[in-house]
């Protein structure tokens, strides 16, 4: 079982669910990121999301682009942030993690060699944004050989059809992008997200992360009540840019903490 | 090469072209693959789309022997398409039209485009106003700098100009914005892309609706000479005017097909925009092509006089014209294409585009090499005058 599905699973036994924080590897400074990914497990997260920094991210709001435009500045490419996983695995051999990012710098480096890195450092999924099933076979199927996951994006206006095509492909769990836009700039609707998740669970038995505008331990607990995942990235961005880098780690965790605290909160009793 | 029928049916010229773009934006490709389609096959749009054409936009364009100036080189005959004649003077409206009332077809009430120079924005804001469509177009803060008046004549078309901070502040962050915009607002908004760059169907339909150009050249050119052209001739930024006028030679394998690209301050300087002569394959803005990137798969800056050819990337088909040799792909530094500015300007009497300029350019080196019955075809894709602030900047007098 690989770690995500073996982590899913531990908490389905619990009755959790899982959170699932993201930051821009190499934003603040390339020294932050392990930090960061250390303080973000004892906060209680569950799997680790780390964006590649990309010049050119189109799916990404202006919090997201920031800190790619500030971890370029630092010189952070694909394979730093490869070494700051290996980094990450000396002390953390259990918590998941995965890459989240656009295709170029994975062809840049050669997808071969790309998967045997991320093999060897300790990456258990990869999440690449402008990777639709169709234009990834050889690529899902080399990550599929070393054991590592394909995490799929699906959206509020993707069709029946569509949902069945990208559950066959998708390994690990489904990324719902809970809103229309890019990341960051609008709030989740939990009765439209609840709405539509059903449609996801009949075409797939894989878990179901929720991102896209959830913000806080309120907007989490919600979602948490129709996924099995909440992502949180756009907060942990905006928190790492307005703490700067000897605050972020401590910043970061009293940010998860509650979060982490009502998804373990036990359901309220209905009236 | 006897049969053409590229892209297939997922938008893939050989291993280029494509749909690489986030799931969020899947189904809007979708429905708009689904329009085109439905659109290319009825004879009522198409006849719609010819009727603006000829009405609206003033085709055909006529084709112009450039007797003296080919005199003077002493070698083979220019002619010059003029695309520079069209409204709005380039040769981006062609598209515009094209996918505006593709947009109407869709219900679409609101349409949205970058631009880099400008004169797609130019072009997607008049037919907004041709149409009645809210139009929005993302520019670069920096080419919002550098083409003020055409900021203003976006502006006096009544469309919004939204000046991009992101990234290097050009086209191709312009371009990331629209995108932006389009997964937010994809229910009510066409995105009108200006060039054939972009997911599938863009590069498709985007050359299918600016070859109207090499269409007519296949009429012109036999009333003119009797005969087809010996070399056609282009400026390759995205790639548009290129592929409208090499798509209908493509099978005509005795034609040669020359793109230029902007090779800014010399290809060794690293301070150019020529991503097929310099650049490697990758992937950006939804399809596979050639990129100018660093080592990490980072995009890099370009640089051209031109701010139309300032992109990093270049149409898809492009990329396989060059893979395959059917086309061949040169570049033409910034003090060449000052140089058939100038040229163009004194000997004929025609102020071309800067972008237009490195294809004259590229004409005049290759001429004097060429027998006088040898026929080069140039795309003059448009016209100068919004370039009249850099030239005099570049040449050091004050306007």
């Amino acid at each position: 079982m690989s770690r995500i599905a073996g982590r899913f699973a531990e908490l389905k036994a619990a009755g959790r669910k899982a959170l699932v924080p993201f930051l821009t590897a190499g934003d603040p400074l390339p020294a932050s990121t392990v930090p960061l990914l250390h303080a973000m497990v004892e906060a209680g997260s569950d799997i680790l999301e780390i964006g590649v920094p990309f010049s050119d991210p189109m799916a990404d709001g202006p919090a997201i682009q920031r800190s790619s435009e500030r971890a370029l500045k630092n010189g952070v490419g694909l394979a730093d942030v490869l070494k700051m996983v290996s980094q990450f695995r000396q002390q953390d051999a259990k918590t998941p993690v995965v890459l989240m990012g656009y295709a170029n710098p994975i062809e840049a480096m050669g997808v071969g060699k790309f998967v045997a890195a991320a093999k060897s450092a300790g990456v258990d999924g990869v999440i690449v944004v402008d990777y639709p099933p169709e234009e990834c076979g050889p690529f899902a199927d080399l990550c599929g050989r070393a054991h590592i996951d394909c995490i799929f994006l699906l959206a509020p206006t993707s069709t029946d059809a569509r949902i069945r095509e990208v559950a066959r492909a998708g390994t690990g769990y489904l990324y719902y992008v809970s809103l229309k836009g890019v990341t960051g700039v609008k709030s989740a609707d939990v009765a439209e997200i609840a709405a539509q998740l059903p449609r996801l669970r009949a075409a797939s038995d894989l878990p179901i992360g929720v991102g896209f505008g959830i913000k806080d331990a309120e907007s989490a607990r919600a979602i948490a009540r129709v996924a099995d995942a909440v992502i949180i990235g756009t907060r942990i961005v905006q928190e790492i840019e307005s703490a700067g880098p000897a605050e972020a780690p401590a910043r970061v965790k009293a940010l998860l903490a509650p979060i982490r605290a009502a998804l373990d909160q036990p359901p309220a009793k209905a009236a | 090469m006897q049969m053409y029928d590229l892209p297939d049916p997922r938008g893939h010229f050989g291993p280029y072209g494509g749909v690489f773009v986030a799931e969020t934006l899947s189904h809007a490709l979708e429905e708009l693959r689904e329009a085109y389609e439905r659109s290319r096959r009825d004879p009522a749009f198409m006849a719609e789309f010819h009727h603006e054409l000829k009405h609206y936009v003033g085709r055909p364009s006529p084709v112009y022997h450039a007797k003296r100036w080919s005199q003077l080189l002493g070698g083979a005959q220019i002619y010059l398409k003029r695309e520079d004649l069209n409204h709005t003077g380039a040769h981006k409206i062609n598209n515009t039209i094209g996918q505006a009332l593709l947009a109407r077809r869709m219900g679409k009430k609101r349409v949205i485009a970058e631009t880099g120079a400008g004169m797609h924005g130019v072009a997607s804001a008049t037919v907004a106003a041709r149409f009645g469509m809210q139009c929005v177009v993302y520019m670069g803060s920096e080419d919002v700098k550098r083409q003020a008046q055409n900021v203003y004549r976006m502006k006096l078309l009544g469309a919004v100009v939204v000046p991009v901070e992101s990234g290097s502040k050009t086209l191709k962050d312009a371009l990331n914005e629209a995108m932006r915009d389009w997964v937010t607002n994809v229910e009510d908004t066409y995105y009108i892309i200006g060039t054939v760059a972009g997911p599938h169907p863009y590069p498709m339909m985007v050359r299918d609706f600016q070859s109207v150009i090499g269409e007519e050249c296949r009429v012109q050119m036999p009333e003119m000479i009797g005969r087809q052209p010996d070399a056609v001739i282009a400026c390759v930024g995205g790639g548009s005017n290129a592929m409208g006028i090499f798509y209908p030679y493509i099978k005509d394998e005795q034609v040669r097909l020359i793109g230029v690209e902007a090779a800014g301050e010399g290809l060794a300087s690293g301070r150019h925009a020529a991503s097929l002569s310099a650049g490697t394959p990758g992937v950006l803005h939804g399809n596979r092509t050639y990129l100018l990137q660093d080592a990490n798969g980072q995009i890099t800056e370009t640089h051209s006089v031109s701010a139309g050819l300032d992109y990093p990337g270049v149409g898809p088909e492009h990329a396989w014209l060059k893979d395959t040799r059917r086309a061949e792909y040169v570049s033409i530094t910034d003090e060449e294409a000052l140089r058939g500015f100038s040229d163009l300007c004194r000997l004929e009497g025609i102020i071309p585009a800067l972008e237009s300029a490195h294809a004259v350019a590229y004409a005049a080196k290759l001429a004097p090499s060429l027998p006088k019955d040898q026929a080069l075809l140039v795309n003059l894709s448009g016209r100068g005058d919004k370039d009249m602030q850099t030239v005099a900047d570049r040449m050091g007098i004050q306007l």
